[in-house]
């Protein structure tokens, strides 16, 4: 019996470990890809990215602020990476493009768990150009980010209200931080022009070269 | 051995099949199909559980104490769920996070364990094989098939395609009391078809 279980339970370690080697790179791979087609897909026009992010952690929440540069080095925006944990079923983690006068370009929600017709609609409820569903050209320093019900100028999606609360709360984190981290190092604009970075519309190799990942936590 | 075969594999298609028949595997059933992809990446899913832990339960059947049979049943599925899961994660990310946490929840889905303990554990590895194939093409078939009357009865899609403006949706099919409507009729029509057959 002993025998049985020990060999049956062996064969289940076996084979897990095999497939957890074999689709590790893969799955880490797919994040990668995922995290750097976001960051292009909502930065407004720009030259090249500085894909060293800005940390901060307000110490529930991490956030990486992806700067984006013209030819001239100019800030054009920046790409945020930023998390609720206020989701209806798990964290709902959004990246976010600003352009430098803090409007919001577009969205892409990189991780969330909320319900599969419901919450889950907020991929693409909040770049709807319907009622005031849109939130893409918002001025993030004026427009009230929260949902209808909460008295702001978003509505939010529908049976959904929680998930849309998380969701703009991520929003709102995010410019938070873009602004933050303009006020606290202003000196990376300068920094650009002594040793340029490639140009991310290039090729994926080149991102991976220069390493998306940051410092971790 | 060939009719009888095709008959095991048509028994989990039709004569009992698994959703519409055993009514068994309710939880990924309602909660999966709100959309027709979803429904039948689930039921894929379930497939490849089915008929992985069917063969591999035949084949141990014999060196399987029964006092601990059960356990060791739910070792070999577990097994193959999260073989399941790495594989969808790794290969199809956008399915993985539309199922969420209902892909490692196949391990406690009714069918795949009852199919062991029922099946796999009293018949040869071709046989059990077949019949892991046939209920886990059952349930895909059903799965799917609920899938695409929510989606197209809640957002006027199938597969993602428009047939008619999402105005015109009822919502009520996409959120849970729609999934108990649809699975009753279709139950009803199923049990219909059957009694014609």
């Amino acid at each position: 019996m002993l025998l049985v279980l020990s060999g049956i339970t062996l064969f289940a370690a076996v084979t897990l470990a095999s497939v957890y080697t074999l689709t590790g790179k893969s799955i880490a791979n797919a994040q990668q890809t995922k995290k750097e087609e976001a960051i292009r897909a909502v930065l407004p026009p720009y030259d090249h990215v500085d894909l060293k992010p800005v940390v901060m952690n307000d110490g529930v929440e991490t956030t990486r602020v992806y700067k984006a540069y013209d030819k001239n080095n100019v800030l054009v925006g920046a790409a945020v990476q930023s998390t609720s944990n206020n989701g209806y079923k798990g964290p709902v983690n959004v990246m976010v493009g600003f352009n430098n006068k803090g409007i919001i370009v577009n969205y892409v929600v990189l991780d969330q768990h909320e319900t599969p017709g419901l919450g889950n609609k907020m991929e693409n409820w909040f770049k709807t150009d319907k009622a005031k569903q849109d939130i893409r050209g918002k001025n993030a320093s004026t427009a009230n980010l929260t949902v209808s019900r909460d008295g702001g100028e978003v509505d939010a999606i529908t049976a959904a209200t929680i998930s849309s609360r998380a969701f703009l709360f991520a929003v709102r984190n995010a410019y938070f931080a873009f602004t933050h981290s303009l006020d606290t190092q202003p000196n990376v604009a300068k920094s650009k022009v002594d040793a340029p970075r490639p140009i991310l519309n290039d090729t994926t190799s080149t991102i991976n070269k220069d390493g998306m990942k940051g410092p971790q936590p | 051995m060939k009719n009888s075969g095709i008959k095991i594999l048509l028994n989990g298609l039709i004569k009992e099949n698994p959703v519409f028949v055993l009514i068994l595997g309710m939880c990924p059933t309602l909660a999966t199909t709100s959309s027709a992809v979803n429904g039948m990446s689930m039921g894929l899913a379930t497939l490849f559980v089915l008929f992985s832990s069917n063969i591999i339960v035949s084949i141990l059947k014999n060196i399987i104490p029964d006092k601990v049979r059960i356990p060791a049943y739910v070792v070999i599925i577990a097994t193959f769920v999260s073989v399941a899961e790495m594989l969808i994660h790794a290969y199809f990310p956008a399915i993985y996070e539309s199922l969420g946490i209902f892909i490692p929840l196949i391990v406690v889905n009714c069918i795949v364990l009852g199919r062991a303990e029922a099946f796999a554990s009293k018949n040869t590895v071709l046989s059990s094989a077949l019949d892991g194939l046939g209920m886990g093409l059952g349930f895909t078939l059903a799965l799917t098939l609920l899938g695409v009357v929510r989606e197209l009865l809640g957002t006027g899609k199938v597969f993602g395609n428009i047939v008619f403006s999402e105005n015109y949706g009822a919502i009520i099919f996409v959120l849970a009391p729609g999934a108990f409507i649809v699975l009753g009729y279709l139950i009803a029509i199923m049990n219909k078809l059957r009694k014609t057959l």
